[in-house]
């Protein structure tokens, strides 16, 4: 991994209303080169938001928002893959949107596919996939361009445990390959604490962060890692915050 | 759609011809109008044994199916470039959207004096019969479709600098086939009537089965009379299910339903 630890993704005093409603307040946050930062909160707490917000879908009532890349991946909740599109076709369409040329684009798409070990599966179409299959041609279709910040909206929300302990770990050693930054919204405090370098807990209505937690194990993440106590202990402290945020 | 197993319909099929013989027994010899409801094997003998009969039937189906492919092909261009318009602006659609439910409501037969002063009575006015009849469901459906696109791939395209065309192209138009498919099934059954109904009002030209109707009927020719209403109900049918096996070709590998 390069030295480089500029900040890719900077919020500052960041508010958001919608109408009558106070959606954020006083968020700051900012994302570094290496740091994969994952944000932790009760539902409707607004954690949606902030990617909408640093992904440009959505501008800011208050403070400021910016990101130092343009080339930025958002994953979905769901993998929202066009339906009449197979697996390769999927893949290409975000470097087709960006007209990359088509031998660059298939070149891109191939390389993805593999990366997310979906290669055989080029001509399927979308509903000939399991739920884990469409998150990971959703992902291989931002890999294609090579994003420097991924933000990722509870992509494994609606998979079972097993798949999802799996595209855990798939991401973890995406990050540790492709060197992009990530910042990951989940319901999940365990999850959050697998795939993180940082930790941050958001309370309820208007959303603010109010703890931030250092998560010391290194990259690469043995699996196992789940069962020590150190993992346990801070899973447990990071649950405790949160219900604190939450009262 | 589901498959329907053949007994089932071609018992009903049998049923209806029983009917059908009985009531025209009674009519031979109870009233002695035969004419009126004739024997079913009378009227399959006109349709195929008479020579003269048969080529007109013929040409008159050809020409029904000239003026249904017209209307419905007019019918499909307008209804998708008027459902097209509104779906890029909301107001086009509040401004618009109007103007296709009257369409809908309008009485053809109210109208039908002015569209022949207008356009006279031969070809012109039958296909403009066959397009205000087909055309709702295609408005509807194309719209209807083009509105189902997920929220999410909207803002895919969006965050990728996808502009409205190539947001239409390569995801508004493809998400909404089968839609659009559902709506010309719907148009294309709605074209032949509209095509019989024209005929009924504007004879002049080479009209289609729906002038043979009228004039077989006024010659008390019975069995001319029911072989015609048959062709032409058998011509809505092959077009109903010619473009719901079109739609299965082209959607029916990815659409859930079709």
């Amino acid at each position: 991994m390069t030295a480089d630890t500029s900040v890719l993704l900077d919020f500052r005093d960041v508010s958001m209303r919608f109408g009558d409603t106070e959606a954020l307040t006083g968020v700051d946050l900012t994302v570094s080169r290496g740091e994969f930062v994952s944000v932790v909160g009760p539902s409707g707490c607004g954690k949606s938001t902030l990617l909408r917000i640093a992904s440009g879908l959505e501008q800011v009532s208050g403070g400021t928002a910016s990101t130092a890349s343009q080339r930025i991946g958002y994953v979905f909740q769901d993998a929202t893959l066009l339906a009449w599109r197979s697996v390769r076709r999927n893949v290409e369409l975000l470097a087709e949107l960006h007209h990359v040329p088509r031998a660059e684009r298939a070149a891109r798409a191939a390389a993805a596919i593999d990366l997310v070990g979906l290669t055989g599966f080029e001509k399927h179409l979308p509903r000939q996939l399991s739920g884990g299959m469409r998150m990971r041609t959703s992902l291989a279709r931002s890999l294609t361009l090579d994003p420097e910040l991924f933000l990722f909206d509870e992509p494994f929300g609606a998979l079972d445990e097993i798949t999802r302990e799996r595209l855990n770990d798939e991401l973890l050693k995406l990050f540790v390959q492709q060197n992009f930054a990530g910042l990951f919204i989940t319901h999940s405090v365990a999850e959050a604490v697998y795939l993180s370098t940082r930790v941050l807990v958001m309370s309820g209505r208007p959303g603010t962060i109010v703890a931030g937690f250092d998560v010391p194990f290194d990259m690469p993440r043995d699996p196992d890692i789940r069962f020590t106590p150190e993992f346990a202990a801070l899973v447990g402290q990071i649950s405790h915050a949160l219900r604190e945020g939450h009262r | 759609m589901k498959r329907i197993p053949w007994w089932q319909p071609t018992i009903v099929f049998g049923l209806v011809v029983a009917l059908w013989y009985a009531i025209a027994a009674w009519y031979d010899k109870s009233k002695e109008l035969a004419f009126v409801v004739p024997y079913p094997h009378l009227v399959l003998q006109e349709a195929l044994t008479d020579g003269q009969f048969r080529q007109q039937l013929l040409e008159n189906l050809l020409q029904t199916v000239v003026i249904t492919a017209t209307g419905l092909l007019i019918a499909t261009v307008i209804g998708m470039s008027w459902a097209v318009l509104m779906s890029q602006a909301r107001w086009l659609e509040h401004s618009l959207y109007p103007y296709a439910v009257i369409l809908q409501t309008i009485p053809i037969l109210a109208i039908v004096p002015l569209i022949g002063t207008i356009f006279g009575y031969e070809f012109t006015s039958r296909v403009i019969v066959t397009v205000m009849i087909s055309l709702f469901p295609m408005v509807s459906n194309t719209l209807f479709g083009l509105a189902s696109v997920d929220r999410a791939q909207w803002e895919l395209f969006r965050l990728n600098g996808a502009g409205r065309f190539t947001t239409l192209l390569k995801l508004q138009l493809p998400a909404a086939l089968p839609a659009i498919f559902v709506g010309l099934r719907t148009a294309a059954g709605l074209a032949v009537i509209g095509a019989i109904v024209g005929d009924q009002f504007f004879q002049r030209g080479t009209p289609g089965l729906g002038v043979l109707i009228q004039v077989s009927n006024s010659r008390l020719n019975g069995p001319g009379t029911f072989a015609a209403i048959i062709t032409a109900s058998l011509l809505g049918v092959v077009v109903f299910l010619l473009f719901g096996l079109l739609g299965r070709l082209v959607t029916g590998k990815w659409a859930d339903q079709s």
